[in-house]
């Protein structure tokens, strides 16, 4: 499968592979092989949880808003995003509900497009999406290829129930952070919890740390 | 002094940049200084950090985040790094990287915990051990500049060797102010026992909450909440208390 890791390489510098390897590091010891998180499942359905009901987005008037510390907004149509280039990350999903899915394969359009000219010195993101919700992250946790506003699942436009018409697509943090029904992110020098983590769920939700809970 | 470059484009910001090791100081038996080259650096305002990521030759990949010591000056940035026994990281950084090893850098990060040359007010530095590093970089800016608004720093320590920076400070700034605090050990002739930061420390120390200081304060997350929460009983703006947290997770 092609790892987030392999996407991030092969989008450095044009396509060019070349990380820099620093001379005698080695980290520490990893298991082969391992791709579940602990406490997680593999699931084979693709189970669906939402705060609330699917909200219905009409393409004509969809935007997505990128909204700097500053008040400068950056705004795609419909038309605008999925005229950008695309990628086609697989990825492995990791819910905090415990289900893990593998490989799930999806079309979108990376953060680092969209983010790449912006002028911030924001350190945070805030996403909102249609219906309400928010969640919130690290800026540099949208960059380098691990993030997507993802349109299609499996060659099929993105179904409603599973955050359509476009959600963000964040995999290497638990799912809530991948908020369905994307429809900005504000960039924030400080940061805000969202909708999970003011109810008590992490405020990062890293998987492999299992970090589920406030206090994990 | 090189202009500062924040905010800047995200992209251009945000980008690894490959920083190569050209000198390393010892600064304690556990903190080092490393002077990394990197071409490009875009500039960095006082108290931000960067990311360094380190790449095996198996392709496994690391980062942590380091607060920079230096004030800007073209394409090098000094990181002072403290060996985390255990850690993953930092022992290499210190121990092991040697002049021309590369390691892949990125920044700077962090526009909250930063001081600018034309902030005037004055100014209550509270470091716990290694939170030091930005506060330096802080008086650091202060000097190159010729600053006038006061400083004051006030260093918790466990022991005296733990002392960071400890011939440049001794050296003094005009205007700076340091009170030194040992929670573990003191040295010869201390007229006090070891304590831990108190609210009496901050008072006497600090500045009086009615001279609107701006308040830096970086250190272990528990030194850091209890520095705040004291800081706020003694009257000061909690608007004005800006902190900067090492977790434990750090290595």
């Amino acid at each position: 499968m092609a790892t987030v890791a392999e996407l991030v390489w092969s989008q450095a510098e044009g396509g060019i592979i070349v990380p820099v390897i620093s001379r005698g590091f080695h980290g520490r010891p990893r298991p082969a092989g391992h791709k579940l998180p602990p406490g997680q499942y593999e699931t084979r359905d693709f189970p669906v949880l939402s705060a609330g009901p699917t909200p219905r987005v009409d393409l004509d008037s969809w935007t997505f808003t990128i909204k700097t510390e500053a008040g400068v907004k950056h705004s795609w149509t419909w038309a605008q995003l999925t005229a950008l280039p695309v990628e086609d990350p697989v990825v492995d999903l990791h819910c905090v509900t415990k289900w893990s899915k593998f490989e799930t394969r999806w079309r979108g359009v990376s953060l680092d497009v969209l983010l790449q000219d912006i002028e911030t010195a924001a350190d945070y993101a805030l996403v909102h999406a249609y219906g309400g919700y928010t969640t919130n992250l690290p800026l540099v946790d949208l960059l380098d290829g691990q993030a997507w506003i993802a349109y299609k699942y499996d060659g099929a436009d993105l179904a409603p129930q599973h955050g359509g018409p476009a959600r963000l697509l964040v995999p290497h943090l638990y799912l809530w952070k991948s908020a369905k029904w994307v429809r900005g992110i504000d960039l924030l020098v400080r940061d805000v919890p969202g909708f999970w983590e003011t109810a008590g769920y992490n405020n990062y939700g890293d998987p492999w740390r299992e970090q589920r809970y406030q206090g994990d | 002094m090189a202009g500062t470059a924040v905010p800047g484009r995200l992209g251009e910001r945000l980008r690894w940049r490959v920083a190569t090791l050209v000198d390393q100081r010892a600064e304690t038996e556990s903190a080092h200084t490393l002077v990394l080259k990197v071409p490009g650096w875009p500039g960095h305002l006082a108290g931000q950090h960067v990311d360094v990521r380190l790449t095996a030759e198996d392709g496994y990949s690391t980062q942590r985040s380091y607060s920079i010591a230096s004030a800007p000056d073209s394409e090098l940035v000094e990181l002072t790094v403290q060996r985390v026994p255990d850690g993953e990281v930092s022992p290499y950084l210190v121990d092991q990287l040697a002049a021309g090893d590369q390691v892949e850098l990125r920044g700077p990060v962090g526009g909250w915990f930063v001081w600018r040359p034309e902030q005037s007010e004055p100014v209550l530095l509270v470091a716990g051990g290694s939170g030091i590093v930005p506060l330096m970089a802080m008086i650091r800016v202060r000097r190159a500049v010729s600053g006038r608004s006061p400083f004051r720093l006030i260093y918790s320590v466990r022991a005296p060797e733990d002392r960071i920076y400890l011939p440049e400070l001794r050296r003094g700034d005009p205007g700076l102010d340091t009170a030194y605090l040992y929670t573990r050990r003191v040295p010869e002739g201390w007229p006090r026992l070891p304590v831990r930061l108190g609210t009496q420390d901050l008072a006497s120390n600090g500045w009086p909450a009615e001279f609107e200081p701006t308040v830096y304060v970086c250190g272990p997350t528990g030194f850091v909440e209890l520095a705040a929460d004291m800081l706020v009983d003694l009257g000061h703006d909690a608007g004005r208390i800006r902190t900067e947290r090492f977790g434990p997770s750090g290595g």
